[in-house]
């Protein structure tokens, strides 16, 4: 492996060693809450669409906790960050074209 | 840009241009990866959210103990990644007992995760939850609304089994990742043997019987690595390992809202 590799793997480990064992058992504890909430609310008589964006927002929450602290990516440099999410949740987008052709099929039946 | 590079070189300065995003070539790569599979992923996701708007009688089957095991293993996932971060924090202290305790104690929760999700899996086709290409499990189905969802609501089962089944494909392969990281030769007869265990013990009309051939097939191709290219992993290695491993841990939790909670039994 080249100097370079070894220097960034070094320089990657030493942002490491600065994270405290408190801040990932906070993130755990955390999830293990929305999580419970996430249970809760699916017991509770509510409408679909609600009930979807309420547990659609918590998961993009607990996504983004796992993404930044768990995956390291908050401690990136802000390319690397913009690079990787922005991609991302654009093609994660694009998918949403399909979801008006569902609704249309629900309306008008298949044939 | 080769030419800046030798003349840099020549005049004494680094000859390699500095990274473009600040970290090592294996990060990036699995970054990419990851990436990638989150298209995967995210089609699954969508396949089974079209199916259910498009289908009036979508089923909600998912009873209260359905609910209570797919939380343990929610429970079990988030734990695992609490682990993986205790392993990479060992691992670039050095500590190299603490972290394969930690990659051992990451595996253990993956294990705990693939066995319930394997109950629940075999639980609803034997009350009559399955897909056409499962082989039929022995005596009456017992659930008739569970036949009837089978039978009436096809893209339930396809969708439900085709989006878990490729999470639970995903956290195997994490558990075998993890292990060849951990324990490297050492870990080979012990993926035979898992297999061989596998192989006797699930009865033949379970698809877990057929599923078990991946941990075969993981055996022999990682024989063959690690006989072409044995290597002691270091800390970054083991951060790499952990980002595939927080990855499957974060696709679940879009899996567990809208597969299972979205669809409970109130």
């Amino acid at each position: 492996m080249d100097a370079v590799q070894l220097a960034l793997e070094e320089q990657v480990a030493e942002q490491h060693r600065h994270h405290g064992r408190a801040q990932f058992l906070w993130v755990w504890l955390a999830l293990l809450i929305m999580t419970a909430i996430e249970v809760y609310l699916a017991y509770q008589h509510m409408e679909p669409i609600r009930m979807l964006s309420i547990l659609m927002g918590l998961s993009i929450l607990k996504a983004g906790l796992i993404i930044a602290y768990f995956m390291h990516l908050k401690f990136e440099v802000s390319r690397m960050r913009w690079y990787t999410m922005t991609s991302l949740v654009f093609c994660l987008a694009m998918m949403l074209i399909f979801l008006p052709d569902a609704f249309r099929i629900l309306h008008i039946g298949v044939r | 840009m080769s030419d800046v590079a030798v003349h840099s070189s020549m005049a004494g300065v680094d000859p390699y241009e500095p990274s473009l995003f600040g970290t090592y070539s294996k990060k990036i790569g699995m970054w990419l990866f990851l990436l990638s599979d989150s298209l995967t992923f995210g089609a699954l996701l969508f396949a089974y959210t079209y199916g259910r708007i498009s289908t009036v009688d979508w089923p909600t089957p998912f009873h209260s103990e359905s609910i209570m095991n797919a939380t343990l293993m929610t429970g079990f996932l988030l734990t695992s990644s609490l682990t993986m971060v205790m392993a990479v924090r060992a691992a670039v202290r050095s500590n190299a007992k603490a972290q394969r305790l930690w990659l051992l104690a990451t595996m253990a929760c993956g294990i705990a995760f693939i066995i319930l999700h394997g109950r629940e899996w075999s639980n609803l086709i034997a009350e009559g939850l399955t897909l056409p290409l499962f082989p039929t499990p022995p005596g009456e189905a017992s659930n008739t609304e569970f036949v009837n969802v089978a039978k009436n609501v096809p893209q339930f089962g396809a969708t439900f089994f085709g989006l878990t089944g490729m999470h639970m494909l995903h956290v195997t392969l994490g558990v075998v990742y993890l292990g060849v990281v951990a324990l490297r030769r050492a870990f080979i007869p012990i993926l035979f043997g898992f297999w061989l265990l596998a192989y006797f013990t699930i009865p033949s009309y379970s698809p877990f019987h057929y599923g078990s051939y991946v941990l075969l097939a993981c055996a022999i191709v990682i024989s063959v690595i690690l006989w072409l290219k044995p290597k002691v992993y270091d800390a970054s290695d083991i951060e790499v390992a952990g980002l595939y491993w927080h990855f499957v841990d974060l696709v679940w939790m879009f899996i567990f809202p809208l597969v299972y909670l979205m669809s409970t039994k109130i």
